[in-house]
């Protein structure tokens, strides 16, 4: 476990090494960021082979950083945190294969990359509120760039927007924090914080402040407007950490900081979140069924399947939470392997993303991975037995119903929604010209299918398909971690 | 006089050697390198004058925190010590960038000015009486207004300085008007006593209006809302070290001063100094006019300049809070604040020709200057506040401090809320800035590569390696006080 604050330093080393090295070669900027991700994601993986389940998070490192305001440099992790440090080294290297094809200014694209990825390791293992606070300003700051210099459609719009939204939710939080402080009087570390002690009514005031600043990056309706269109700009490998991995941000700040430390005021927003959660499900879901950009309908899935990781944090249950956190890790891999589809293998190699294009091309021949490998995460997606989607989805259902059945009722009608626009997506995207057709016009011959999208592809999917198939390797992590006394405290029982 | 003036030549000592250098810089010169080009006598000038500045820095350090000295007349406590070595730091940097700028007819006779312009500021930082606050003020100011119309090529360079000149001197009157009544008030030059009356809740009408005189002056000199104006023409017309001068050292010693005076007589024990609601407002209007009318400009150094005065907003902020929370938030925003002003006008002088200073002309800066392109990265995300560079951590320090004082519906406090709210707004044109230097492709007219002179890329390296270093342990600051 003492491993894990690795996975920041090697990424910040690697950013700097890939800068350096991209002056002078494309190749050795990208072998070296494929080494530095797989490299974190090694270090998550011994930590989670070492790691014992249990309440409480366990200290990494807890040093003085700055007395004077505060705030310490203390890292630790649970088994939640870990469950998402793992999701991150397997998305970032992902990432990276899908990013083997950039050509233009590659060093300083992995450096911002790698930036990204350390400040998202630091927000997954952060103990102190601000620390916290810190590293996710850090994941924020490097996407502007990466969409902005690397980005497609309207690029600099969707950056800008992106940036901005997160920002300013950003800005709730920290007033939320400094409130809290101000109230508390202790430091920012979040057993001090806890501590309170703060009033019902400060309470009702400082999670809504909180909460909804995180809330925007996990795309709560209806702030959520940010999300398709910078999916939309953002490079493959962008996009892919965007909906695989910075959502899971703002869903991991409302679970690690909102909940546990104004359990009063979670009582008050309760139905509020959880209405605008299942809005959310099914407006994206409606939305997504009618886009025509191929890349819309999966920025809008990302926000309508985020809804549900909201929902479930809403319901406010152990089940429902754990459930919650199982989907991101679920939709941070399938969100990362269909962007990827969409992005790299399709747009990078017809030029258009739009259906009414795309279903005038015999795609399921022309790149029959690519159709085999959307078909499958479609199906992951749809909330499939056998993927990751299904006991995360099923476990948040099952969740919410204790809470309130009206809900689960609701946010149901969402699954039917997802597999509604995935299969219209699939059909006409691979799907448009079969049989006879499919022969008829000579077909351009596109590029095949490299090896580094196929390892990535086949990376993604088997990690759904391993979750999907034990789901209780990671609830066995989640499950202990929601005993501690910080989650009791507004978490109503049950294990998931 | 207690001790003397051998003592007060101590306490000095750090001003003398920036006079000194000053006189030996233009000594030199005209013994043995008038028949010289003028980029050599502005090397050779600017070494002088950095020496002279790293003897003051080392004589700063050497005299140290004593107190109270030459009859109360300077305060040198922890305050004074930090604000003085921010100062010449940031001259050090200033003149870093003037080495590098293109040499005008009297390269000198400039950096002999911004020696005298520094000294003024040391003593602002240490001033603890209304004569010698005045004094120091006027000394800074002048020499200010004075580096303002140095590039004689250009009528922008003129008109910037007059306007400067025309407000200072107007800001000036009101000062010394406040002054003398706050003198008839209370007999007295120290700043204790006179601090007692300007912070008495009910002081009475005649404190009233010495109250309102001093701070109009006060917001002239760090540019607030509504006193504002000359700034944008100032930053834009004055040549690139001056304006960086103006920008970072000024605005440094300039919060030290008059967070000393306003909180010198402070009531002991809580109770709210009868200046507050007013710097408050001051601090509201400079936040949401120079964050909004930022929005609109094209001019990068315009553009800085409503940042500026943002930010003087913000640090009206932390001097409502110095006295209560202490002055190390205040100083570590004031000198890391100055720091990428100082870079980023460094950056911008060497980019653009003078007059030139569109947001158009950083075009593709990333390809032209790489070096230029990353220190422009980290000045700019550090006026933003991004974390973990020292900005974020200045206006964290404030914020915090403002929501402890009275908490989130306070006055303090709901500025505090405001001002957090505007840092969303404030990104945008930031990131304006960047996306020309760092996003967009270089024009096809323009494109070739900019050689930066060495001191200026050292200075400007140097400025950006100590904004990293702050962002990353605060307390190498903070934890001085």
């Amino acid at each position: 476990m003492n491993l894990l604050p690795w996975t920041i330093y090697l990424s910040l080393g690697g950013a700097l090494l890939a800068l350096a090295a991209g002056a002078r070669s494309a190749a050795a900027a990208r072998w070296l960021a494929l080494a530095t991700a797989a490299a974190g994601w090694g270090v998550t993986l011994v930590a989670a082979a070492r790691f014992t389940p249990g309440p409480g998070l366990l200290t990494l490192i807890d040093a003085a950083w700055i007395p004077e305001l505060g705030v310490r440099y203390h890292l630790a992790a649970d088994g939640i945190s870990l469950t998402l440090v793992v999701l991150t080294g397997l998305a970032a290297t992902a990432g990276v294969l899908f990013s083997w094809n950039v050509a233009e200014r590659t060093g300083e694209y992995f450096a911002l990359y790698l930036l990204l990825i350390a400040g998202v390791y630091g927000v997954f293992l952060s103990a102190d509120a601000l620390l916290l606070f810190a590293f996710y300003e850090l994941a924020i700051a490097p996407k502007y760039f990466l969409i902005a210099i690397w980005g497609s459609t309207r690029r600099e719009y969707g950056a800008m927007k992106l940036v901005l939204y997160s920002f300013a939710g950003s800005a709730l939080v920290l007033a939320g924090l400094l409130w809290a402080r101000a109230a508390s009087g202790a430091g920012f570390d979040l057993a001090d914080l806890a501590a309170g002690p703060y009033t019902a009514g400060q309470q009702v005031g400082m999670f809504a402040l909180v909460f909804l600043g995180f809330a925007v990056l996990a795309g709560l309706f209806p702030f959520h407007t940010w999300a398709p269109t910078g999916h939309v700009a953002a490079p493959t490998a962008a996009s892919m950490l965007l909906a695989g991995v910075v959502m899971k941000l703002g869903a991991y700040g409302c679970l690690r900081v909102a909940l546990p430390l104004f359990p009063a005021g979670l009582a008050v927003w309760q139905p509020v979140i959880a209405w605008l959660a299942v809005a959310g499900i099914l407006y994206a879901g409606a939305v997504a069924l009618v886009q025509d950009d191929f890349k819309f309908v999966i920025g809008y899935s990302s926000v309508s399947h985020m809804g549900f990781v909201l929902l479930g944090l809403a319901a406010a249950n152990a089940r429902a939470v754990g459930g919650a956190v199982l989907q991101m890790f679920s939709h941070g891999v399938i969100a990362g392997l269909l962007f990827a589809v969409v992005g790299r293998m399709v747009y990078d190699r017809t030029h258009t993303r739009r259906l009414r294009d795309l279903r005038m091309l015999p795609l399921h021949r022309l790149l029959p991975f690519a159709a085999v490998t959307f078909v499958l995460a479609g199906l992951a997606s749809m909330g499939l037995p056998g993927f990751s989607g299904f006991p995360a989805e099923l476990l948040i259902l099952v969740g919410a119903w204790k809470t309130s059945p009206v809900w689960a009722l609701a946010a149901a009608a969402g699954v039917v929604l997802a597999a509604a626009f995935t299969l219209r997506a699939m059909q006409l995207a691979f799907f448009g010209r079969t049989g006879a057709a499919a022969a008829a016009p000579p077909a351009p011959a596109l590029p095949p299918i490299t090896w580094p999208e196929r390892a990535g592809a086949l990376l993604l999917l088997g990690a759904s398909l391993l979750i999907g198939l034990r789901p209780d390797l990671l609830l066995n992590w989640i499950g202990p971690s929601l005993q501690s006394p910080l989650f009791q405290a507004v978490l109503k029982g049950g294990a998931p | 006089m207690n001790g003397g003036y051998a003592a007060l030549a101590r306490a000095l000592a750090p001003e003398t050697a920036l006079v000194a250098g000053a006189l030996a810089a233009l000594g030199i010169d005209l013994a043995w390198l008038k028949r010289h080009p003028v980029a050599a006598r502005l090397r050779a000038a600017a070494g002088v004058a950095a020496l002279a500045v790293l003897a003051a820095v080392g004589l700063a350090l050497a005299v140290g925190r004593p107190g109270s000295v030459a009859g109360g007349a300077l305060r040198l406590d922890t305050l004074a010590l930090a604000a003085r070595l921010g100062v010449l730091g940031l001259t050090l940097g200033a003149l870093g960038i003037a080495a590098g700028a293109p040499a005008g007819r009297n390269p000198v006779e400039y950096v002999a000015v911004m020696l005298f312009a520094a000294a003024g500021l040391t003593l602002m930082a240490a001033a603890d009486q209304l004569l010698l606050a005045f004094l120091a003020l006027e000394l800074a100011s002048l020499s200010l207004y004075l580096l303002t119309g140095f590039d004689k090529t250009r009528p922008e360079s003129a008109e910037a300085a007059l306007k400067y000149f025309l407000f200072g001197g107007m800001a000036a009157a009101f000062l010394l008007f406040g002054f003398s009544l706050l003198y008839g008030l209370t007999g007295s030059i120290g700043f204790a006593e006179v601090g007692a009356v300007l912070a008495a809740p009910r002081g009475g009408a005649l404190a009233a209006v010495a109250l309102g005189m001093v701070l109009v002056a006060f917001g002239f000199k760090i540019a607030a809302a509504p006193f504002h104006l000359w700034a944008p023409d100032v930053y834009q017309g004055a040549p690139a070290p001056s304006a960086a001068l103006i920008a970072s050292a000024s605005k440094l010693a300039g919060y030290t001063l008059f967070a000393r005076l306003l909180w010198a007589g402070a009531p002991p024990g809580g109770g709210t100094p009868g200046w507050l609601p007013v710097v408050a407002v001051l601090a509201g209007a400079s936040l949401l006019l120079g964050n909004l009318v930022a929005l609109a400009q094209t001019d990068v150094r315009r553009l800085l300049a409503y940042s500026a005065i943002a930010h003087a907003g913000a640090l009206l902020l932390g001097v409502m809070t110095a006295g209560r929370a202490g002055f190390g938030p205040l100083l570590y925003y004031a000198a890391t604040y100055g720091l990428a002003s100082l870079g980023a006008f460094g950056v911008v002088g060497a980019v653009a020709r003078p007059g030139g200073g569109r947001l158009e002309d950083l075009a593709g800066l990333h390809r032209r200057s790489p070096l230029l392109a990353a220190c422009l990265a980290v000045f700019v995300l550090s006026l933003a506040g991004i974390p973990p560079l020292a900005g974020f951590w200045g206006k964290f320090a404030v914020f915090a401090a403002a929501l402890k004082l009275d908490g989130p519906t306070g006055p303090a406090g709901g500025l505090a809320l405001a001002a957090i709210a505007l840092t969303a707004v404030a990104l945008y044109y930031y990131l304006l800035i960047l996306k020309q230097t760092l996003v967009a492709a270089p024009p096809s007219g323009n494109g070739g590569r900019i050689a930066v002179p060495g001191p200026a890329a050292l200075a400007l390296v140097a400025a950006a390696g100590l904004l990293v270093l702050l962002g990353v342990c605060p307390s190498l600051v903070l934890g001085w006080f």
